[in-house]
């Protein structure tokens, strides 16, 4: 999230797509519905009528997989008719930036495609620069290469009515929903934008989520109380977990994995490969070498690169992403996989094939509170046959988030700690024992190797105590970082360094645990102003709960709205006040010429209207889904013709005449992902203790089928059977030539737990987005009948 | 830094609050209700405050546990985002220590076996380490056309939304700077 979960009941509009907070984030919508009893306009676009929906001003039915269009008819409404927040988009977004006259755009295509290889060459869309390299400009927005005027011709094809028949929204609801949120484009008027899965679950998921950013800026809503762009996160510490880099392509704090690319050989290269030229991340090599110091200590020193060359380099332009785990596990090159809380078996796509790919495992290591159905693939409920399958699994019991003490980042960037309640269950131990334990035992058996493995683990810094129980405070401030001389914790990421002289496990966190004070364990709950708290808990980075918030104030440094003030400019302290900490250089006053520069992660400070950072174009273009039940009304272009493929034994393919329905999953208010810590649980279990089919009346008409009839969904994947749930929340499709259905059903059930019930992902497609390559969960084809 | 539960708090828990729980603690028995409410279970017990493990709001729970159950869970009144509210799953955050479903000790499948084995800490580890440390030397490549990669692409990593931040980034250095290992990921991907 951009902004926070207090946050929200500042919004003059709320405008949730792709999400249920109702249901799936119950909490939050106290803070909607505080927002709502202001005059606040709650607006739900969704496939289903959810319990969002019920408490909603406006709810608008899309059809699962065409947000773009639907977000792309806003952002034309709005420039037509002028709701623009007009002083914003030209000051604080690239609005007025002009483009290289290579960039062209053709039914549906941008320039510099390459069809083989299914990419672009994405220097054709760069901006263009004078002979000193400074972008060239029209702060007028008339130059007909503008930023500005390309979007406007791009969205211009995104009339109202193309939308709604590509979305099946209705067109009156449609234009009021345009004319609510894009009020929120006056000066001192807050939206705000919150998504979750339904709009990240998709081939063009990234370029969704773009589109509500591109939005957000053209209305003046990022940077300000009750606006931001929002994702509603699913776990309690998803959060953490993706800044701390538990992903193939980042290391911690958002940075690049060293890959095999030639600029890769030496520190130096790489440091020059990640590093922009202006813009915050200019800090990157401080940022890196404190976290090399802080892998490999002693190990890290100026005549070695700081460690560099200990790091695994990945292959340049291998994707190792989810997916592609599972496509080279059914090829054989993985012999082992070590599962922390997770659960593919329920939570994977096209998971029944993900299940066979782990007959091929050598070994597998499961740690978690209850027996999953990843744990015991080898079962004969999972419908294997033992006997045939040589993994030998480990499972090794973790005790839950009360019996151990840690913190957990929440989806507004809170570090909150947890404090032990109780010693663990039985024998159960935490994670964190179990890592370090791990890593001690493996220390111990490379201690006399001179092989390269061995010597990289020889390497590894490993201080958090001589015993089977690591000291979590020295994991704390491990991950804070300190002077490796004095030991003497670092205060703000602004002092880390790059000789070697500072650590930092994860940058974005420095500051937490400045001396001798762990900031995340505070809990003095008395409201510093805009219910910012700044002085519970922790908020990364440096404490700040509204990024970007220089664009809370206009060009002179003044709120934009007395209501709702984020930061503004003391002309007689010579320092930005207010009621957060300023996400901008303290004193930097109106006499610097990068004043008006609210983002400053960015090159060149401002917002990006059109970037060439993601792979299928500068603009968000509407593509149909893999699976999709018509042809695309905006171009002849079917499909995002920059999804890459995977393996294609993984990955069958439906078509619209066998299987004409459209299909979503969702989630439940009693039950979690994939159910391992709700199905185990007796009250949860009692409450959903069945797998269901939502249809609607029309379609269960059609096919003859009655409530709590068992039904069989199939796919081009497969086909599973539970109960129909009749419902009137969908409803059918009217698109532009045919009427279509759609259904929906929980993705979380089993076979292991007290309730069990069909896994809904054994009919989910293995493909990916295009820069994400989270698949395409939510948008399918399939068929329903009668069981 | 300890925690820090306000004295208005902790006697707004041990009144009528807690009352009103404990009966339905107890289903709505009218007669067992009046009999136990001289004696509260919590009454001596110190709450430990959370943050729940579900969804990413973040809320704050208090559990009120002795030494060898977990007694009691509501939630935290003075936490910013709940203040005091919580949804089904949040209410029922005791079931997951009480649930007599949870696994307590380690467990070992032998290849081509139907059923687990119980087994003990040790052996389980030496399992582990054991198996990662043949498939990673094995599969170790330190130069890859003359480049030094330090890496396997033989086991793969799942796993961190549901583990603590220090877990996190423990488990990142083991398995990627200490381990070398190309596939990590996590539910952030799915």
């Amino acid at each position: 999230m951009t902004n926070h979960w207090n946050d929200l009941q500042y919004a003059d509009a709320l405008m949730v797509i792709g999400a249920n907070p109702a249901e799936n984030h119950p909490i939050s919508f106290r803070w909607i519905s505080k927002a709502i009893e202001k005059g606040g306009k709650l607006i739900s676009v969704d496939p289903r009528y959810t319990r969002t929906s019920q408490m909603a001003n406006m709810y608008a039915q899309l059809r699962s997989g065409t947000d773009i269009a639907f977000i792309g008819g806003m952002i034309s409404y709005a420039l037509e008719n002028n709701l623009f927040h007009k002083e914003y988009v030209a000051n604080y977004t690239n609005a007025s930036w002009i483009v290289e006259d290579s960039y062209s755009f053709e039914d549906g295509m941008f320039s510099g495609y390459d069809e083989k290889t299914r990419t672009y060459d994405k220097k054709q869309w760069a901006f263009k620069v004078d002979a000193e390299g400074n972008t060239l400009k029209d702060p007028t927005l008339q130059h007909p290469n503008c930023v500005f005027q390309l979007m406007k011709k791009h969205y211009s094809r995104y009339d109202a009515d193309t939308v709604c028949g590509v979305t099946g929204t209705d067109k009156k609801m449609y234009i009021e929903i345009c004319k609510t949120f894009g009020a929120t484009g006056q000066v001192g008027k807050a939206g705000t934008i919150l998504y979750a899965m339904g709009g990240t679950q998709h081939t063009v998921g990234t370029q969704n989520i773009r589109a509500y950013a591109i939005l957000q800026l053209i209305l003046g809503n990022i940077g300000i109380a009750g606006g931001g762009v929002n994702a509603l996160r699913g776990e309690s510490n998803v959060q953490g977990s993706t800044d701390f880099g538990l992903l193939y392509h980042n290391v911690p704090g958002y940075m690049d994995v060293p890959t095999t690319a030639e600029g890769d050989l030496t520190y130096e290269g790489f440091l020059a490969r990640i590093t922009p030229k202006s813009g915050y991340k200019i800090n990157h090599p401080k940022f890196y070498t404190s976290m090399l110091k802080s892998f490999y200590g002693d190990n890290a020193t100026k005549d070695n690169e700081f460690g560099y060359h200990y790091m695994p380099k990945i292959q340049a332009g291998k994707n190792y992403s989810f997916m592609r785990i599972f496509d080279a596990m059914y090829r054989k090159e993985i012999e082992g996989m070590i599962l922390y809380g997770s659960n593919p078996v329920v939570g994977g796509p096209n998971s029944f094939k993900e299940q066979a790919a782990m007959g091929n495992l050598k070994w597998m290591v499961a740690i978690d509170l209850f027996e999953t159905e990843t744990s015991t693939f080898w079962q004969k409920e999972a419908g294997s046959d033992p006997a045939s399958i040589q993994t030998e699994v480990i499972f090794l019991p973790a005790c839950s988030s009360f019996e151990k003490e840690g913190s957990v980042t929440n989806s507004g960037r809170w570090m909150q700690y947890r404090w032990q309640a109780i010693k663990s269950k039985g024998e159960s131990r935490s994670d964190l024992e179990i890592t370090h334990m791990l890593a001690r035992r493996l220390k111990e058996l490379y201690k006399n190797e001179a092989t390269p493995a061995a010597k990289q683990m020889q390497a590894l810094y490993w201080n958090y105590g001589e015993h089977d129980h690591p000291d979590i405070d020295l994991v704390c401030r491990d991950i804070n970082g300190y002077d490796w001389k004095t030991k003497k914790q670092i205060k703000s990421f602004g002092d880390l360094k790059d000789d070697g002289s500072t650590t930092a496990g994860c940058w974005i966190y420095t500051g937490f645990y400045p001396e001798n004070d762990n900031l995340a364990k505070r809990r003095d709950n008395k409201d510093t102003g805009m219910s910012n708290f700044l002085n519970w808990s922790f908020a990364w980075p440096a404490n700040r709960r509204v990024l970007y918030n220089r664009a809370s104030a206009d060009l002179n440094g003044k709120a934009w709205s007395k209501e709702r003030v984020g930061i503004e400019w003391d002309g007689l302290k010579g320092q930005w006040v207010g009621n957060d900490v300023p996400d901008f250089v303290k004193d930097k006053g109106p006499q610097d010429p990068t004043f008006a520069d609210p983002f400053i992660m960015q090159v060149g400070g401002k917002g990006y209207l059109f970037s060439s950072g993601l792979n299928e174009g500068p603009f968000p273009e509407h593509y149909e889904p893999y699976e999709n039940p018509m042809s695309n009304s905006f171009s002849s272009v079917q499909f995002n013709p920059a999804v890459q493929f995977g393996e294609k034994e993984m990955n069958a393919k439906g078509e619209s005449d066998k299987y004409p329905i459209v299909a979503t999953t969702y989630r439940l208010s009693e039950h979690w992902q994939s159910g391992v810590m709700t199905r185990n649980v007796p009250w949860l279990a009692e409450l959903v203790n069945n797998m269901f089919i939502e249809i609607s009346e029309e379609l269960a008409k059609e096919k003859g089928i009655k409530e709590k009839d068992k039904v069989v969904v199939s796919t081009a994947r497969g086909e599973i059977e539970a109960y129909a749930m009749i419902t009137k929340r969908f409803k059918p499709y009217k698109l532009k030539d045919k009427t279509v259905h759609h259904i929906g059903m929980p993705w979380h059930f089993g076979y292991k737990g007290i309730a069990t019930g069909a896994t809904a992902n054994r009919l989910t497609p293995h493909i990916g987005d295009a820069n994400s390559t989270i698949p395409e969960y939510k948008a399918f084809l399939c068929d329903v009948r009668r069981a | 830094m300890e925690m820090n539960v306000t004295r208005r708090q902790f006697l707004k828990l041990s009144g009528a609050v807690a009352a009103t729980l404990a009966i339905v603690e107890l289903g709505f028995d009218d007669k067992t209700a009046k009999a136990k409410s001289g004696e509260f279970k919590i009454a001596k017990l110190k709450p430990t405050p959370t943050i729940c493990p579900y969804c990413s709001v973040g809320c704050g729970i208090l559990v009120y546990a002795n030494e060898n159950d977990v007694v009691y869970t509501e939630g935290d009144p003075d936490h910013p985002i709940n203040e005091g509210t919580l949804c089904s799953k949040g209410t029922t955050v005791r079931q997951v220590y009480t649930s007599e479903k949870r696994i307590t000790k380690p467990m070992y499948r032998a290849p081509g076996s139907s059923k687990w084995e119980e087994v003990d800490w040790e052996f389980a580890f030496d399992k582990v380490v054991k198996n990662i440390k043949e498939t990673r030397d094995k599969s170790f490549i330190h130069q890859e056309g003359g480049v030094t990669v330090n890496r396997t692409d033989a086991i793969a990593y799942l796993g961190g939304a549901a583990l603590d931040n220090e877990e996190c980034h423990l488990n990142h250095k083991l398995f990627r700077a200490g381990l070398g290992l190309s596939y990590i990921e996590h539910q952030a991907r799915i």
